[in-house]
């Protein structure tokens, strides 16, 4: 698939280049001529009402969702049909869920050890201290030997973001992460994927947390009916957003 | 009205636990919620009282004081008892004890069979308990025990040879279960996942397998084994009747089981394959470590009755003329020596087939009890 059409030009510091890319659900065109380059350390905020392709954008970049037409270039590797390209693209590249999706038959613990011993090939004591100062990181060292089931929402996708950070990911992706969980909880995970992006790591995250896109966001993405209808750095985006649809969508979630 | 019912009496923020009114809990709170709830539910207990007052005393004289626990014949039963047939002849099961449980297997390699009980038991022990030193030895064991008792019961390798038409009774219902319940599994397993694949033509053989061995009664399968099969065979290769049965009912067992675990795939939630995914798993290791933990664990009181469904099943070889219990059974009622025995012999099976199904389910709800990590996904 594409394998001869002409590689989109990378800047050297790009690490996600997405361009002329179209997706279909069946009969329903969901995204739409998507171009886009993330550079290394970038902080993008993707948002857009319920329906927009958001979500699917994110996931076709580590190929939960496959896209029909268009490149998608991830670390100089190309998404294609190749299991290969597939499995060194998901390795490099971590991913945090609205539902957290932690494997409830295992420890907090074997959550986060599981993919660094199997993918990694980490020997097991190697992969529990490392899993042990990720999960330190994001504050809930005390709780490792619990399942999954037994911890609030927040703690659990607090699990759920060490799991993905023990993979030493280049990337990470986050959809809606805080969008499941009750109001209370949302500014724990916050101020673990803010202390995230203090580090300098390069993350997508779709979200609706306005606050939190001010605060670390590069760029504010906003998507709707498939396509991006707008990029901005954050302050020109909630101050100054040029097309009706932004502005309609920012009065509907500021305004409330 | 006592101070304890009067929540004005504490402040806010410290009113204390107190305790249920002892009416609803205890003994007395039991008997009174689910016996005498109503005065429908009232009724009902006292009928069935009653109908128990009028058939346990009778059923415990025929069944244990009135009964003959050892006699040479029936008629020696008869003569020990106050009117014929006032009791069970259980002189009867205790003397064919030997012929029920070994078959014909020749008296002086009885021995073997004893031996792979015994493993039998150690195996199942081995495998199922949790919490025993050397769990990866016992499982080990228990993967090569069929291998093991094949050698042992049919001989070969420095051992005498048995023909496998000298299994009878308890030893032929166990060799066919325990064969048809452990080969099963895995292949159950096996088809469940292709029949989910991404590959159409595996994905198509799993299905019309499935569909087909699931359309058609196991008896037919059995005759097909016993008889058709030598047709289909090239010219003068046979091979024994028995395996040509075992590999009919593993066939059988199989298609229900990949069912029954496509259930449990299907039930698991779509971000459990995805977060797998996500983290670069491939295909083998996501459903080794992730998908069919989970998905077995859903699937356990379907897989179980599948089980208990086929080991009782284990008894329809008889109709193509392999002796299992029951069929020798139902030979020796027409030993002129214990003619007419049917009752003694159909309770001694039914309480064989009932204590080895029941511990399976038992054993099935103490594994999901013990799985259970508080959380669906």
């Amino acid at each position: 698939m594409n394998q001869d059409s002409k590689n989109a030009s990378k800047s050297e510091d790009s690490i996600i280049s997405i361009c002329g890319m179209h997706k279909w659900f069946g009969d329903f065109h969901v995204l739409k001529n998507i171009n886009l380059e993330v550079s290394r350390g970038e902080r993008i905020v993707i948002c857009g009402p319920s329906g927009s392709g958001k979500s699917t954008l994110i996931r076709c970049i580590n190929h939960l969702e496959e896209h029909q037409q268009g490149d998608i270039v991830v670390e100089g590797t190309e998404l294609t049909e190749d299991l290969k390209n597939i499995d060194t693209i998901r390795s490099e590249v971590g991913m945090v869920f609205q539902q957290f999706n932690l494997f409830p038959h295992l420890t907090v613990l074997e959550n986060v050890m599981l993919a660094p011993v199997w993918v990694r090939k980490l020997p097991r004591a190697e992969a529990e201290e490392q899993a042990m100062s990720y999960l330190e990181r994001v504050k809930i060292p005390e709780q490792v030997s619990k399942y999954p089931g037994q911890l609030s929402g927040g703690q659990q996708q607090r699990v759920a973001i060490a799991r993905s950070l023990c993979m030493n990911p280049r990337i990470m992706l986050f959809d809606e992460p805080t969008s499941a969980l009750d109001p209370e909880m949302i500014k724990e995970v916050l101020d673990v994927m803010i202390e995230l992006a203090e580090s300098g790591m390069t993350m997508l995250v779709v979200t609706h947390e306005m606050g939190f896109a001010t605060a670390v966001a590069h760029r504010v993405i906003f998507m709707d009916g498939g396509e991006i209808i707008e990029e901005q750095p954050p302050k020109e985006f909630f101050e100054n957003p040029q097309h009706d649809r932004t502005k309609l969508f920012l009065s509907q979630i500021l305004h409330h | 009205m006592t101070k304890s019912f009067n929540p004005q009496s504490y402040e806010p923020g410290t009113h204390p636990d107190l305790p249920p009114p002892a009416i609803t809990t205890g003994l007395i709170g039991w008997i009174k919620t689910n016996l005498f709830s109503s005065p429908l539910n009232t009724a009902l207990t006292l009928i069935s009282i009653w109908f128990l007052w009028q058939i346990l005393p009778s059923s415990f004289h025929w069944l244990f004081t009135g009964a003959v626990w050892s006699a040479v014949d029936r008629k020696e039963c008869w003569a020990m008892m106050d009117a014929p047939r006032d009791g069970a002849c259980w002189a009867f099961i205790r003397g064919s004890l030997e012929l029920f449980l070994y078959g014909w297997y020749p008296e002086p390699e009885r021995w073997r069979v004893n031996i792979t009980f015994f493993l039998f038991g150690a195996a199942v022990f081995g495998a199922l308990r949790e919490n025993i030193p050397g769990k990866k030895y016992w499982l080990m064991f228990a993967a090569v025990f069929p291998f093991l008792a094949a050698w042992l019961l049919f001989g070969g390798f420095g051992l005498e040879p048995v023909a496998t038409s000298k299994l009878g009774g308890i030893l032929l219902t166990l060799v066919v279960a325990v064969t048809g319940i452990s080969f099963s599994l895995p292949l159950g397993i096996a088809l469940a996942l292709g029949r989910r694949s991404r590959l159409p033509v595996l994905r198509a053989i799993c299905v019309i397998f499935i569909e087909f061995i699931r359309g058609v009664p196991l008896i037919t399968l059995l005759f097909v084994a016993s008889t058709m099969l030598t047709y289909f065979l090239p010219p003068g290769s046979s091979f024994d009747l028995l395996i040509r049965v075992l590999i009919m009912v593993t066939l059988f067992a199989a298609a229900y089981i990949a069912e029954v675990v496509r259930g449990g795939l299907q039930g698991l939630a779509s971000g459990q394959y995805e977060a797998a995914d996500a983290l670069g798993l491939t295909y083998w290791q996501s459903h080794r470590l992730i998908i069919l933990p989970q998905a077995l664990k859903i699937s356990i009181p379907g897989i179980v009755n599948t089980f208990i469904g086929s080991y009782k099943d284990s008894v329809l070889v008889l109709i193509i003329g392999m002796m299992d219990i029951l069929g020798l059974g139902r030979a020796r009622l027409n030993d002129p020596d214990w003619l007419g025995l049917a009752p003694e012999l159909y309770i001694f099976i039914s309480l064989f087939f009932f204590v080895s199904c029941f511990a399976m389910s038992r054993y099935s709800l103490s594994l999901e009890k013990k799985l259970e990590t508080g959380h669906q996904s």
